[in-house]
This record gives C-alpha cells, sequence and structure tokens, in this order.
C-alpha cells in the first residue's frame, strides 16, 4: 500500500470536517470500549491470561529461528509448501506465480492486513487477475475502492447510508437501508465468487509450530469459504504470527476476541494443516504458506521487538482519542491508531511516518488495554526522539525544544521565567479570565479560549504547601 | 543465498543466536511432546454436568439453539420438526459419520458427502464441545467433509454428552488422540456474524445464519 503518511496533518483536518465521518466513528468509542469491558470482567483470569500471553511471545521471538524450521517441516510433512519472501516484492511474485501454475482468473480473499501491507490485490489486478474481497467490511472498502480504515472492521468508517449507495451502483437492486438486507445482498453476490475461483488467499493470526498449522479467527465464514473451495489455498504470514503449541495459542485465543469485539470467542477459529489428504471429500488441493518478512526480523533484538507481540485485535485504537476524532485514514498507512503510530515509522521510515508518533496525547489507554502489552507510548517516544536526532523535524519545532531543554536543565531560570510569564498572563488575562487570542498560541485559541492564568505556577504553590495536597 | 537462509540468518543474527546444532534442535522437538498447559480458566474444570449444562447456556448466548435427545435414533425426528419449524426445503445434506442412521418415515430428502451448492441444511458430527465458550470442534475428512460446516443456510450438528469438555485444550487433546492432524480443524461458537455494517450484529454473514446442536444423552 502507498503511504500518505506525511499527509497525516492535512488528512487529519479533512477528516476532523467530515460530517459523515464523524457520524460513523460515534459507535467507536462506545460500542468497543463497553464490550471489551465487560468481556474482561467476566473473565476472572483475563489479566493472568494477558501476562502469560505475553511471555509465551517472548519466548517465541526469542527462539524464533527454530520455531520458523519447525514449522516449515510440519507443513512438508503433511503436504503443503512455504515460500520464504523477504520483501513485499518477493510475496507479490511468489503469490502470482502460484496463481498462474493455475492460469487463476480469480482470487477470492479473506481478510489480511499483510495483504494490504504487500498490496497483493493491486499487483493481482495489474496481472489480469481478479481478488475479490469476501469479508463484508472488506468487500465495502473494495467496491468504495478504499484502503481499511481499521484493523478489525475495516469499513468502520462508512455510515450505512453510504453502504446503501455503494451496493445500489454496483448491485444494481433497489436501494435499501435495512442492515439485514444488505447482508442478505452481499451474501448471495458474493456465493457464486467462491465456487469459480482458482486461488483462495486468507492471512493467518497464528503459525502453530508444533503441527506447521495456519490459523484464521473470523466471525462471517468467509475465510472458511475462501480457502475450502478453490483448488489453491495460499497464506500470507509474516515471521512474528508462531505461537510453540496449541496451548500457547488457547492462552491467546482466550484475550484476543475479547480485547478485540468483546466476544468471549471469535465465531470461527480456523486451524489449516496442509492440503487436502487423499481419501478427503473437500478442501484445497495445494497448500502454500507465503512466509514474508518485510521488516520483521530487523526488530528483533532492539526497541522495537516488543511490537512483534502484536496479534492485531484492534483495542489500542478502539480506545484511542486521536482515532475516535480522525479514524483510521487519516494515518495514511495500513496500521492505524497507536499500533500504527508505533510500528508504521518502522516499516515506512521515520522520515515518512514522522507525524503518527506525534498524534497521540500519551494517555496510556493503549498500552493498558493491549492484550499483548505493548508499551506504545514508550516506542511512540522512541521515534519522537529519532526523529530529533535524525534532524527531520521542522526548523521551529526543533528550536523551541532546543529552547526549552535550555530552560529545563537551568532550574533557576526557569523558575524565574515561568514566574514572570505567569505573572504577566495574570496581569493581562485577570479581568476577563480567559485569552481569545495568544502570540504563538493560535494552534491552541483557533478552537477555544485559553484560560487566564492564576498568578503563580505550580512549584510555588507545591512550596508553600510543602507537599501537602490540601 | 536463498530468502529462507537470509531470513533465518537475519533472525538468528538480530538475537545473537548461533545456528543450533543437532543436540539443540532434537531438545526442542522433545518439548513438544509435554502438551504443557498454561492457566486454564476456572469454569472449565467443574463436574461433567455442570460442563454440560454450562456448554448449553454458551452456546445460547452466542446464537445457537439447541435439543436434548435421548440417543442418536431419534435424530431423524428432530431434523425433520426443526426444517419444518424454519420453514426450510425437506431436505438435508449428511454427514456420512451418520450414515447408519435410519430416517424411517421421515419426510425429509437425505442425501450423503460434501456439502453441494444448492444444500440449504446440513447434519453433521463434532468431535467434541468446549464448555468454556460453547464452541464445537469439527473435523475435516471423508467422515465429516468441511463445507457441510460453512455452505448451508442452517448448519445441524450432533454432538454426544460425553465429548464435551471443560477447555480448548482438552479439545485439542481429542484431536491428538485422533493420529493424524486433520487438514482443517474448525472451532464454531454459534452460527455465523458480522457488525461490518455500521456496527449493527446480524447474524447470518457468509456461513450458516442457524446453528442447532442435538446433544446426545448416549
Amino acid at each position: 500500500m502507498k503511504s500518505t503518511a506525511h499527509d497525516f496533518k492535512e488528512n487529519a483536518h479533512k477528516a476532523l470536517h467530515d460530517t459523515e465521518l464523524r457520524e460513523a466513528l460515534s459507535v467507536v468509542g462506545k460500542n468497543f470500549i463497553l464490550k471489551r469491558r465487560l468481556a474482561a470482567d467476566a473473565l476472572p483470569e483475563f489479566e493472568t491470561l494477558r501476562d502469560e500471553a505475553v511471555e509465551i511471545k517472548k519466548r517465541t521471538l526469542n527462539e524464533l529461528d527454530l520455531h520458523l524450521e519447525r514449522f516449515e517441516r510440519k507443513v512438508i510433512e503433511h503436504g503443503g509448501q512455504v515460500h520464504w519472501c523477504i520483501d513485499a516484492a518477493a510475496a507479490r511474485e511468489t503469490v502470482l506465480s502460484i496463481c498462474r501454475s493455475v492460469n487463476a482468473k480469480t482470487v477470492t480473499k479473506g481478510k489480511s492486513m499483510l495483504g494490504e501491507e504487500i498490496g497483493i490485490n493491486g499487483f493481482l489486478e495489474a496481472n489480469n487477475i481478479r481478488p475479490i474481497e469476501t469479508d463484508l467490511g472488506e468487500y465495502i472498502i473494495q467496491l468504495a475502492d478504499e484502503p481499511p480504515s481499521h484493523i478489525i472492521a475495516p469499513a468502520v468508517h462508512k455510515t450505512k447510508s453510504q453502504i446503501a449507495d455503494l451496493f445500489e451502483k454496483h448491485h444494481k437492486l433497489p436501494r435499501s437501508m435495512d442492515g439485514e438486507a444488505l447482508v442478505a445482498e452481499a451474501r448471495a453476490m458474493l456465493r457464486q465468487a467462491y465456487f469459480d475461483a482458482d486461488v483462495g488467499i486468507t492471512g493467518a493470526n497464528f503459525l502453530v509450530a508444533e503441527t506447521g498449522s495456519s490459523v484464521i479467527v473470523t466471525n462471517e465464514g468467509n475465510g472458511d469459504l475462501t480457502q475450502t473451495l478453490p483448488q489453491i489455498h495460499i497464506v500470507l504470514a509474516s515471521i512474528e504470527k508462531m505461537v510453540p503449541t496449541f496451548e500457547d495459542m488457547a492462552t491467546i485465543l482466550r484475550v484476543l476476541a475479547r480485547s478485540a469485539t468483546g466476544q468471549q470467542m471469535s465465531v470461527y477459529t480456523t486451524v489449516s494443516t496442509g492440503a487436502r489428504r487423499a481419501e478427503d471429500p473437500d478442501g484445497p488441493e495445494q497448500y502454500h504458506v507465503v512466509m514474508i518478512d518485510q521488516g520483521r526480523s530487523a526488530m528483533l533484538g532492539t526497541e522495537l521487538q516488543d511490537l512483534l507481540r502484536c496479534i492485531r485485535c484492534g483495542a489500542c485504537m478502539n480506545h484511542c482519542p486521536i482515532y475516535h476524532a480522525v479514524g483510521g485514514h487519516a494515518y495514511g498507512y495500513v496500521y492505524p491508531g497507536p499500533i500504527g503510530a508505533a510500528l508504521d515509522p518502522a516499516l515506512l521510515g521515520v522520515a515518512e511516518a514522522l507525524h503518527l508518533p506525534n498524534a497521540s496525547t500519551f494517555c496510556g489507554r493503549c498500552e493498558e488495554v493491549c492484550p499483548m502489552r505493548i508499551p506504545l507510548p514508550k516506542i511512540m517516544r522512541h521515534w519522537r526522539e529519532r526523529a530529533f536526532e535524525d534532524g527531520i523535524q521542522p526548523v521551529v519545532q526543533r528550536s523551541a525544544i532546543r529552547l526549552w531543554a535550555f530552560f529545563a536543565r537551568n532550574p533557576l531560570l526557569y523558575r524565574l521565567n515561568t514566574r514572570a510569564a505567569m505573572w504577566a498572563l495574570h496581569a493581562l488575562g485577570a479581568a476577563r479570565g480567559r485569552f481569545k487570542s495568544l502570540p504563538f498560541a493560535s494552534g491552541w485559541t483557533a478552537g477555544r479560549d485559553l484560560p487566564a492564568p492564576q498568578g503563580g505556577t505550580f512549584h510555588a504553590q507545591w512550596a508553600a504547601k510543602k507537599g501537602r495536597t490540601k | 543465498m536463498s530468502a529462507r537462509d537470509r531470513i533465518l540468518g537475519n533472525v538468528r543474527s538480530a538475537l545473537g543466536r548461533a545456528e543450533p546444532d543437532d543436540k539443540t534442535r532434537a531438545a526442542y522437538d522433545a518439548r513438544f511432546d509435554a502438551h504443557t498447559r498454561n492457566t486454564v480458566p476456572a469454569r472449565a474444570s467443574v463436574p461433567h454436568a455442570a460442563l454440560i449444562e454450562r456448554f448449553i447456556a454458551e452456546a445460547h448466548l452466542v446464537g445457537a439453539t439447541t435439543a436434548r435427545l435421548d440417543r442418536l435414533d431419534d435424530v431423524p425426528a428432530a431434523v425433520a420438526s426443526y426444517l419444518r419449524d424454519k420453514n426450510l426445503p425437506a431436505r438435508i445434506r449428511v454427514a456420512p459419520a451418520l450414515q447408519s442412521m435410519s430416517w424411517g418415515e421421515q419426510p425429509v430428502e437425505v442425501g450423503y458427502g460434501k456439502a453441494e451448492p444448492s444444500d440449504t441444511a446440513t447434519l453433521t458430527r463434532a468431535l467434541a464441545g468446549v464448555a468454556e465458550t460453547g464452541t464445537l470442534l469439527l473435523t475435516s475428512g471423508p467422515q465429516t467433509p468441511t463445507t457441510l460446516n460453512f455452505l448451508p443456510d442452517a448448519n445441524l450438528v450432533v454432538l454426544t454428552e460425553t465429548d464435551i469438555v471443560g477447555a480448548y485444550e482438552d479439545g485439542w487433546d481429542r484431536v491428538r488422540a485422533l493420529g493424524a492432524t486433520p487438514r482443517a480443524v474448525n472451532f464454531v461458537t454459534g452460527p455465523s456474524r458480522t457488525a461490518d455494517i455500521a456496527q449493527e450484529l446480524i447474524l447470518g454473514a457468509h456461513g450458516p445464519i442457524d446453528l442447532h446442536i442435538l446433544v446426545l444423552k448416549n
């Protein structure tokens, strides 16, 4: 996927003035947060399971080479193939050559964020193979020719009315505003596609080293039809999807759906192991795992290794005040929200994704709800520091930080100056109690008034109260 | 250098690990025999009678329906009345695992094997039911084709009470007991659903709209 992350400021500005987007996003902050809370509270072991899930992934990453080797061996034992791909370009070529081996005309697709990352749809189209997204959300945005705006709810930015318009235009059926009717319409439209497709492509939530299995977790059943009916099943997976055993996967499953949608368990958790057996009446004749690095191994052994624990549940964006305000498209790349702000700079380079780690209030809710306890604010701070060190921030910002740093290192000067500034602002604004505008503060005052300081500084109050809070 | 060697090499050098020798590899593989469990929720470790009740209650919570029957011979009548009540066509595609069952005078057209595009209802047999979340374990194979689980509007599943277990781990032990790992193992928790249209939960996205579990005493 082509990034527009460098345009975050413009993207966010547009998003804030998009009334339909505001309507669509209004449910995100309520629904997801409440449902996760209820699901977590209903399982007494939830926090223990989170701790264990973190440990499982940490252990797994520390022996990733052994797990990858065993996984490959087991896939081959079960009649499948593993294709190692260093980057997106290699992965695209691999998928294309598998599709060409059976002269594929159409390919059905289950939801895959890695598929977005490597831009597989556009590439197949350019090579005269038609990819058909089958997850309802992905299907909607494919009709709209847009990228997903959320990692588990790709069309969350669309209102029902916008979806009704899209379906009317593409399905050539009378417009309906009934949710059930719209779902039934998509179900009927996609039915034949499953049977006609030569190849089915899915992602993977897990790769299990024990048996060489790939696992998808879905609610709609489209992923299963996608991978069961065509003669070839291609799995797109990045190397960090590995878990050692089924016991380990069970632990992570117990926190995955609860964190994502607030379900106890998603409807379909499907464990695929190899190709159709000789005696099987259905299932794909070929099973290919496209094992993609795409920047992952470079994160190992660095402060970014924690990011490789991510299980793509979306809890961080569901709880993010910035995401609630601007939605996913503003981030301009595959992964929006806090995980995107931490991960996209690693995938795109910090110069391209400079704004994303700054698109945070550092409220810390993302880390609080992350089932894998990824220190997202810490990683965003890491990128801010990197951007400063690399000298890629705008001059004004750099100078301001330098100026502040100078005072922060000289406490006496700092206090003198803040005292003077507070006194001056108090003297100027006390009568009205607030400022409608102030030099250098238009970013704040354009949207709301700035309350006038009361005159004293925090340090002065602290000294006066000698640390007492009352 | 192959992409495989490059990726494994990158991983090893990032982690500061040497290429493992045969002894390390053997010790690593041996760990997989232990089937060590992490924390299993307490709700999965209750007496069997309570597990059955939990399974049924959880299945209902996720929108599945259930019927409790004494034995396999009661299944055809239960299927016939279900199809009638749901106003579905009186025909069903049945898993070969249930071929020995006699349909007698039941007014239902019965076919066996994998699901066909025109099938509106299917009947299959579960390897196990997991009580902790009302989850069915369905395995692929000549006796229980996978398409039966996904293609129809209504999926009916026979589950024996003795096959109801507490946790996912218990369910997976049943899979291991089969010997070879089947091509597909499906954990199914309720009928298909989506919330992709403005966050409204709607049942029956691409998989079955109805999931009906026939719980057998014997």
